[in-house]
Order: structure tokens, then sequence, then C-alpha cells
């Protein structure tokens, strides 16, 4: 992974230093809560509910096991022993005090991690592929380009105070892990026919209250020139967004009024000015980032099926994990290993302390000492030799962290909702933790195989329901939690928005709902269709009756 | 209180002329942008120091082709959340070729003193106590910049390079 070199540390120690100037100046009342309320979002603080919230940035998700060493330093030290994982490959912590902020800082700085722009009207943290370098269906690894773009993002003195927030993802398969069709900007490493690697550029996607999947305004575009490229977005975009209307600023709302062809015409105007200029990323400095994403000494190993089936026949548990998390490596005789957060009853995304120290000594001694963080709020190790595979998964038992669900229904993505952020409307983590608790003890999971369920505590999206295969969104009606379920949602590479299914519906009557959901894919899927496939062939209604006109009388809960 | 890009204290010697002022025979002016379309022949023409003063919602492409007119050009903050001179700036200098004085008023805070000065602005009207040493402060935060914005910085790809040559 990318390592700091002295401009870099430099930089970062540098923001520390401000940050805690700006502090000051508002503990002395030199700048009031409205003038810092952006210096702080822009250093990742949040206030919520309770206190304030810090949000640190993994970029495009890649974390160091000593950086998670550090990580779990801060969560005893100035939190209450435990951080959570986000949709955007960062970690939270949800109980800082405003003077400690700035000695967390510097705590992050010497290991090499920042705050830097995790909030903000501003480019944001950028996403990538948690499998990126690494999955078996990659044409190009997109890291080089995050680094790339993470740097050209920070601090950058034109795009700091954009119409709204700016998200950019990428990714280097054509199996889409990392959601690029709902971001502002969705970059896709592919080849062109004459097999030159090249971006496709996504624009205007994003959840939140008005759901859009972006439009591709370039099939192909040479990375060298991706920099000059999203810049001229950025400008149009900084100069053309709608200021007046927080809820209208984002830049689809931009697309969408001037439409895409408009949009890709002002683009391409701007970038023929700028494409040639010091934006082009030199082959130098490709070279000296790329240094730092070439692959581990891998051993010269084969692939182990046949001694791991025997293992699999025998410990139906081992069997199970491995069919839901572990996936197929580019290099043989290795494995990708996902590590749920996700233990039923539990806090999606969640982790202790304690275990962020245990993970760390893991990926230590099985992963080269490196770990990603990925979008469904759970860890992976990239670098697992299958003949470990075994003993890893026993060592994870043992920390309670091998739950064998990646992908299924009870690896629920969840925003922090009423419990913690003051935007919410509802409490999305206890949905979260009756449906795990209720998949788990119906016997299903491995039945109902994959399917994703995303709940978000308000309209803001934080949770991806309208990209969840079923979604749920709290809402408040008169005072009272009611919560709407969406289906057909999907976050991959075709990408789609859910449908509502109909009236909202109270806690309690939640986890039924989804049964009778799930219990008519079951009774109606042909072969191994998945739960999208079949609902795409038979529609929503089949689905709205099982829920609210259910046949049976006995069975129903409203 | 007007800084200067020396982050000295200057006095403003432009007089602010709007849509119902009338044209002073003498002395430095800052006119509107209706003011400078409407009076354009007379504003050209006078031998004193003339400037325009854009709102953010005036795109400065309206006065590109009267760049080689103008010693100031203002470009106004409504707030400080309203980053569209950051991009107006940039324009002006790097695409426009103005070389004069460009100046940011309106909400302008201290914090945003260093990206303001690299995407070209050199003159500030701000409202501070003491405002040479918190420009002094504001605008030194940092040392390394990651992007190339038009000013003579070296940017850290360039030092990198530096280094390499160097060792």
């Amino acid at each position: 992974m990318y390592r700091y070199d002295e401009f870099d540390q430099t930089l970062i120690n540098e923001r520390a230093i401000q940050f805690r100037r700006q502090i000051a100046r508002r503990l002395a009342g030199d700048i009031d809560e409205d003038q810092f309320k952006p210096l702080r979002l822009m250093n990742g603080l949040y206030l919520q509910l309770h206190a304030y919230m810090l949000r640190i940035n993994v970029p495009y998700g890649c974390l160091s096991a000593n950086q998670l060493r550090r990580l779990a330093h801060i969560a005893r030290r100035y939190d209450k022993g435990f951080g959570h994982f986000t949709t955007r490959q960062n970690i939270q912590f949800n109980w800082i005090s405003l003077t400690d902020a700035a000695d967390i800082m510097v705590e992050l700085a010497e290991v090499q991690m920042n705050t830097i722009q995790s909030s903000g009207n501003c480019v944001r943290n950028i996403t990538a592929d948690h499998y990126a370098g690494r999955a078996r269906d990659e044409i190009e690894d997109p890291r080089v380009w995050c680094e790339l773009l993470r740097q050209y993002s920070v601090l950058h003195p034109e795009f700091s105070y954009l119409p709204r927030k700016f998200k950019l993802a990428l990714t280097g398969s054509p199996h889409d892990r990392a959601a690029v069709a709902v971001h502002d900007i969705g970059l896709r490493l592919h080849h062109d026919i004459r097999g030159r690697p090249g971006f496709e550029v996504i624009v205007g996607g994003g959840q939140g209250r008005t759901p859009v999947i972006g439009n591709t305004i370039r099939q192909w575009i040479e990375p060298r020139h991706v920099i000059s490229y999203v810049e001229a977005i950025l400008r149009i975009y900084n100069l053309y967004g709608r200021r007046d209307n927080i809820f209208k600023a984002r830049i689809k709302i931009l697309v969408n009024a001037i439409g895409a062809d408009k949009f890709r015409k002002l683009v391409d105007t701007e970038w023929e000015q700028i494409r040639d200029t010091d934006l082009q990323v030199s082959t130098a400095e490709f070279e000296r980032i790329n240094a730092h994403f070439l692959p581990p000494d891998y051993e010269n190993l084969t692939d182990q099926d046949d001694e791991l089936a025997t293992i699999r026949t025998q410990e139906p548990a081992f069997d199970a994990w491995m069919c839901s998390n572990v996936a197929g490596h580019k290099v043989p005789g290795y494995a990708i290993v996902n590590i749920s957060l996700k233990a039923p009853g539990r806090i999606p995304g969640d982790i202790s302390a304690n275990k962020m120290e245990h993970v760390a000594e893991l990926a230590d001694q099985f992963s080269f000492g490196e770990l990603r963080v990925n979008h469904r709020q759970n860890l992976t190790f990239v670098d697992v030799r299958q003949v470990d595979l075994h003993c890893l998964w026993k060592q994870l038992v043992a920390l309670e962290l091998a739950t064998a669900n990646i992908g299924l229904a009870s690896d629920i993505i969840t925003c922090p909702g009423l419990d913690y952020c003051s935007l919410a409307n509802a409490r999305s983590i206890p949905i979260a933790q009756d449906l795990g608790l209720h998949f788990t003890n119906s016997g299903k999971l491995q039945q109902v195989g994959n399917l994703t369920i995303n709940i978000s505590g308000c309209v803001n999206a934080c949770g991806h329901h309208h990209v969840g295969n079923i979604g749920i969104l709290g809402v408040n009606k008169r005072g009272k939690e009611y919560f709407q379920l969406t289906l057909g949602g999907s976050a991959d590479e075709h990408a789609s928005l859910g449908i509502r299914l109909g009236r909202g519906l109270p806690r309690a009557e939640v986890p039924g709902a989804i049964e009778r959901i799930v219990d008519t894919y079951l009774a109606t899927r042909l072969d191994s269709e998945t739960f999208l496939s079949t609902y795409e062939r038979i529609g929503i209604e089949p689905f709205r009756k099982a829920v609210y006109d259910p046949v049976n009388p006995s069975r129903r809960v409203a | 209180m007007l800084l200067t890009k020396k982050h000295q204290n200057t006095v403003d010697s432009y007089i602010r002329i709007g849509p119902d002022d009338s044209l002073p025979a003498e002395g430095a002016l800052l006119v509107t942008l209706a003011v400078w379309q409407d009076h354009w022949e007379r504003l050209v023409r006078r031998q004193e120091l003339i400037g325009v003063q854009l709102t953010s919602d005036e795109h400065p492409e309206i006065i590109s082709d009267d760049i080689d007119h103008l010693d100031l050009i203002a470009l106004e903050f409504p707030t400080f959340r309203d980053g569209r001179a950051y991009s107006y700036a940039r324009l002006i200098r790097e695409r426009y070729g103005f070389t004069g004085e460009l100046r940011a008023v309106g909400d302008v805070l201290l914090e945003q003193l260093h990206y303001m000065e690299r995407v070209g602005f050199n003159s500030f009207e701000i409202n501070s106590s003491d405002p040479e040493t918190d420009f002094e402060i504001a605008s030194n935060d940092f040392t390394v910049w990651y992007q190339a914005s038009g000013d003579q910085r070296r940017i850290a790809t360039m030092l990198r390079l530096g280094e390499k040559d160097r060792g």
C-alpha cells in the first residue's frame, strides 16, 4: 500500500497544527460556531446527538495492521473502546471531545492517517473495489489512480467550497464491488477494443433523497488524462451547481437539469483547455506511486481445492464460511478472506479495540500486515495462503469474527441512525439486529443465498437503502418510527434503484414482512435464480401481496 | 480593512461606484459590472486606476476581453460557503491572463486565505483586529501543496522530482 514520503508527511503534520490552532480560536471565541463548522467538518469532526463524532479516512479502503492498532488505541483512549466502519470505507468514533481532537490528529499523523475532507462540501475520501489488485476478474488495478486522485483532491484550493459534498469511486473489474454508478464520479478501468486501458467516466450518480444512477459521459479516456478530466468536471460543477438549496446542490441535480449531453459538452470544452497541462500524469509520478502497489512476495504455491475439500466435508461450519466469506485470488494458492462485522445481534460495522488488535495480529500473521475496509462494512484480508485458511478460520472463530454471512441476508448495511446521528428520523441499528438474529435463527441464510439488505435511518441514505435488493428506510410519522421497504435495488455493474413496496411498517412488523418477501422468493425462484433475478422476472406485485395481503390471516401482522 | 499581498494594511484608494452613482472626473474607481458595461467607452479613456467588482453570479468571461484595461478585479464572496470565486480567480489569472490586483471581498475568512492566495487573489478585505499577524499565520499553514494552480509555488510532484535529481 502507499506509504507517505516526507512531503505527504509534512502536509499531514501541518494540517494537525493548523487544526489545533483553529480549535483554540474557537475555544477562545475568536471564531463563532458558524465559522468553525466548515473547518471542523473538513477535518471530519461532526457534532452529533450526544458528542462529537470523528470520521477518519481509510483511503480507498487500504489499511495496515499498525494503523489498525493505532485506531484501537484511539478507541480506547479517546472513545468508549470501539469504532464503526462505514459504507465509505472510513472508520468513525462516536464519543470524541473537542479538546482531544487535535491530539488525535497527531496520533493519526504518526501512522500516516488523517481526517482531511472526510466531511464538508469538498472531495471526500475516494473509495474503491476492496479486492483491487487481487480479484481474479480484474482488468486493471485502480489503486495507483486512487492515490493520484487522493493527492490531487487533498486541500484543493479551488474545490474546497463546492456546492455540496463530492464522492469518487473507482473499480478495475467488470463486476462492480465499488458501486461506481451511484457516486458523483464513478471511474471504471477497462480495455478498449485495441486492448488499451482507460477509464469509463460515470457522472451524477448518487443516493440521498434523489437517488440517481449515473450517466456515462465518456466511454474511454486515457488514464494519464483522468485528473484533468476530473478537474474539468469539478470546475463545471463548482461554477454551475446550485447553491440556493442544499437539497438540490449535488452534481446529479445539475446533470439532470441540463441533461447529460449538455453537461458532457461543457466538460469537454473545459477539458480541451487543460488536458495538456501539468495535470497530465507523468510517467515518473505514475511509476513512483506504482512502486507502492507492487505485489507482495508471494510464494510459488498451487491451489488447495482437494485438501480444503476434505476439511470442508468434515467441518460444515468451515465449509459455510468458505462458501460465503472466501473469494478467489488471481495468484494460485492464495485466497481473499472477508471478516464479517455482522455477527447476529451485533451492530453492523462496529468492532471493539480488543478485536481490532487481534485482527491486526492476524493480518501480520496471514496477510502481509495489510487489510481492506469494504463498503459493506466488513474487513478483508486480500493475501491469505490457502494452506492457512483453516488455521485462520479457527482463530477467527475464537474471536467471534467468523460469521459466515458475507453477501447473505444477515450481511446488512446500516447507517448509525437515531442512536447517534443528528439527521436521522429512526433507529436503524435495532432493525439490523432484529433481522440478523431473525435470519440466523430461521436457518434459511444459506438457502436464500445472496441477498443484500440495506438500512438507512433517514432519506440521506447513508445506509444505501436505494441499492439494496431489499431496502429499508426509517421515517418518522407523527412522532412514531416507521420503516418503508423497497425492492429490486442493486449496487453492482447492473445498478438499479429499489421500488417502494407500500406503506411503512412499525419496527415489530419488519422482520415478519422481510420473511414473507424471502418466502415468496423461495417459493417462486427457478433453479439457482438470485432474489434479484426472480424479482425482475415476476415483478413487485407478488411481494406486495405477500406483505400487505397475506393469504393466511393468522400470519397477518398489521 | 484591506490587506495586500505584501501582508501589509493599506488604504483602499478606490471609490466604489454603483449604478445610481455619477462618475467622478478624478480618482480611482471600482465599478459594478453594470456600470462598466454602461460607461465602457468613458471608463477606458480615463487616465486613472479602474476596477470592476463582480458578484458570484457574474462569470468573469464577460470581461475577459477587457482585462488589459483593468487594474483591479474584485470578486465577491456573498458567503464564505460560496466557492465559485475560487474558480473565477483561476480563470482570470490563468486563462484571461490578468496580472493586476485580484481582490477578495465580502465574507472573506482568515481560514480561507491560503486557498485564496493559491488561486490568484492578492488582496483581501478582511475583518480582524490584528490582520497582519493573522494573515501571516493563515497563509503559512502549509509548505507542501499537491496541486499546481497558477501561482508559482513548487508542488509536491515537482519537489519529488527535484529530490530524485539531487540523489
